[in-house]
């Protein structure tokens, strides 16, 4: 083992993952590091999302939902932070159904930083525009803030979302099929942002589109029945020799 | 070309049967409620006057106005208001947003439902025993009020926690991952979508609590009251007992006079039904979801 240099945003280790009896997540042991883009591909019903809801202790959420083994965010395990709120203004979440809050445009991105005690309107409104125009959204709604953020299409509520968690100036943003509701054009200048966010944050990006992971991901990491069959620079999972025969059937589209 | 079959004709005809079926029941569930308001207009309209409303009884009740009637039971809904809508507001939202979803939570609920079926006479019972006697208001406008309080409180409850349910759930788990407490969410998301049920609650309370008899007759309403009460600890008349007494303790009683109280009595239910309902209306002005 080469000593590792790098330190981790997220550190995961024997994570279980379980809904009453049914386990989802068994045995996960996964490092992600600071400031890169982690990907994590594989089909449905593999853990994917349930992964994603411990990290930010949504698991509080659905009483039947539990967790075992050690999840640290910054350094610091999730079940030591007393302040969950804190934990999860940390993190920003975006979830594949986008859920626009009944409060309009300009509120639901206000929402965090207002949360956070920020109360001066100039202030405000820059947040708004910067998260807005990050998301690709600014130029549709710019003129309509008032209106009610639930009542934008879906494509675009998708992105109030992105623009909400990223209001929040995260440390780590957390990515759950970003782009079902989108059209590949914006879907490319939502993937521009995130590429420029790498300097600043860390992301983990749960998506079904394989060409996706391969584009934006520093690493990519492979999800199988409820495992993590393979983590591993995404250029290497992709074009290497793969270790696992079934990472490699899933990237290639011959599965099942 | 399309042509019809034996099936595709009876099922269209199945349908208009039970569509005409359907349309009599609620015909007939509407029918009674306006024959009831056709017969108050008619016998007690005649009697209604400006000066009906705003003049004290006299000649032992069996003439002149209904005012100290009106303005206790106006009284009585005002306390009953006060005391049950913050109260049953803030159970509901315990019970809907914070209490665990066990057996005790369950009971609870059940014991609700429950206490929504007591007669109101057990109620009134309640009252004389826990307001009138044991705190020691006498029998006054806020012991009265308060056993109506208690006894429309369930309704209360049980709307306001049925709409706190419809706010879907989605919004409270989006609004707690960005970082935000329960008290919070509740507050900026959950509450304010669900005022318009709230309010309904609070209209069906209203129209109960003016139209009760029995809880107010021994906690705080009287038969007559030479003069208006002066504080909550006062007695007061009621629109509701005021019926009953002139329509059975009285002697010589103009056959209108009753008529028109109850004419009264239901145009007053109606009204602030009207009042609160255009209330919810302009709430929900905007669809939000």
């Amino acid at each position: 083992m080469v000593v590792q240099q790098t330190r981790h945003e997220v550190s995961v280790r024997n994570l279980c993952v379980r809904y009453g009896r049914r386990e989802i997540l068994s045995g996960i042991n996964l490092d992600i590091r600071e400031r890169e883009i982690c990907a994590i591909i594989g089909p449905a019903n593999s853990g994917k999302t349930s992964f994603l809801r411990v990290l930010n202790r949504m698991d509080e959420f659905s009483p039947s939902m539990g967790f075992d083994g050690d999840v640290s965010i910054g350094g610091k395990s999730v079940r030591s932070w007393r302040n969950l709120c804190a934990l999860r203004r940390r993190i920003g979440v975006v979830f594949p159904l986008p859920v626009g809050l009944p409060l309009s445009v300009y509120d639901n991105v206000a929402f965090c930083p207002r949360l956070a005690g920020m109360r001066k309107k100039a202030d405000l409104d820059a947040v708004v525009e910067r998260s807005l125009r990050r998301a690709a959204l600014w130029d549709e709604v710019k003129d309509r803030l008032g209106e009610l953020g639930s009542l934008l299409s879906g494509g675009q509520q998708q992105r109030l979302t992105i623009a909400r968690a990223l209001s929040q100036e995260p440390k780590l943003l957390s990515l759950d099929e970003f782009s079902i509701a989108i059209d590949p054009v914006t879907t490319m200048r939502i993937e521009d942002t995130l590429r420029e966010l790498r300097d600043e944050v860390t992301i983990i990006l749960v998506t079904n589109l394989v060409q996706q992971a391969r584009r934006l991901a520093d690493r990519t990491a492979f999800f199988l029945m409820g495992e993590c069959l393979e983590i591993a620079d995404t250029t290497e999972l992709f074009d290497g020799e793969g270790k696992d025969e079934r990472t490699r059937d899933y990237i290639g589209g011959r599965f099942g | 070309m399309f042509q019809a079959t034996n099936l595709n004709r009876h099922n269209a005809t199945t349908q208009r049967r039970v569509q005409i079926a359907l349309m009599i029941t609620t015909a007939a569930i509407i029918l009674p409620a306006l024959i009831i308001f056709a017969v108050l207009v008619e016998k007690g309209a005649p009697v209604i006057s400006w000066g009906f409303l705003t003049e004290d009884p006299t000649d032992g009740m069996t003439s002149g106005g209904i005012f100290p009637a009106l303005l206790g039971t106006v009284c009585l809904v005002a306390v009953a208001l006060l005391a049950s809508v913050p109260v049953g507001v803030a159970a509901a939202v315990y019970l809907s947003e914070y209490a665990p979803d066990n057996l005790l939570t369950r009971l609870i609920n059940l014991a609700i439902i429950n206490l929504a079926g007591v007669p109101s006479i057990v109620h009134a019972l309640f009252g004389v025993g826990a307001f009138v006697l044991f705190f020691g208001f006498g029998t006054s406008i806020l012991a009265a009020g308060l056993t109506l309080a208690v006894m429309t409180l369930p309704v209360v409850i049980v709307s306001t926690r049925e709409s706190l349910q419809a706010v879907p759930w989605a919004f409270r788990e989006a609004c707690r991952s960005m970082g935000a407490t329960k008290w919070q969410t509740i507050l900026r998301i959950v509450l304010p979508n669900s005022l318009s049920g709230i309010l309904t609650g609070v209209i069906l309370e209203v129209s109960r609590t003016v139209g009760e008899t029995a809880p107010i007759m021994f906690t705080g309403a009287a038969f007559f009251l030479p003069m208006l009460p002066q504080s909550v600890f006062d007695q007061t008349m009621a629109m509701s007992l005021h019926l009953f007494v002139i329509s059975t303790q009285v002697p010589d009683v103009p056959d209108a006079l009753p008529f028109g109280i109850a004419l009264a009595l239901i145009a007053m239910v109606l009204g602030m039904n009207a009042g609160s309902i255009a209330l919810r209306m302009t709430l929900r002005t905007r669809k939000k979801w």
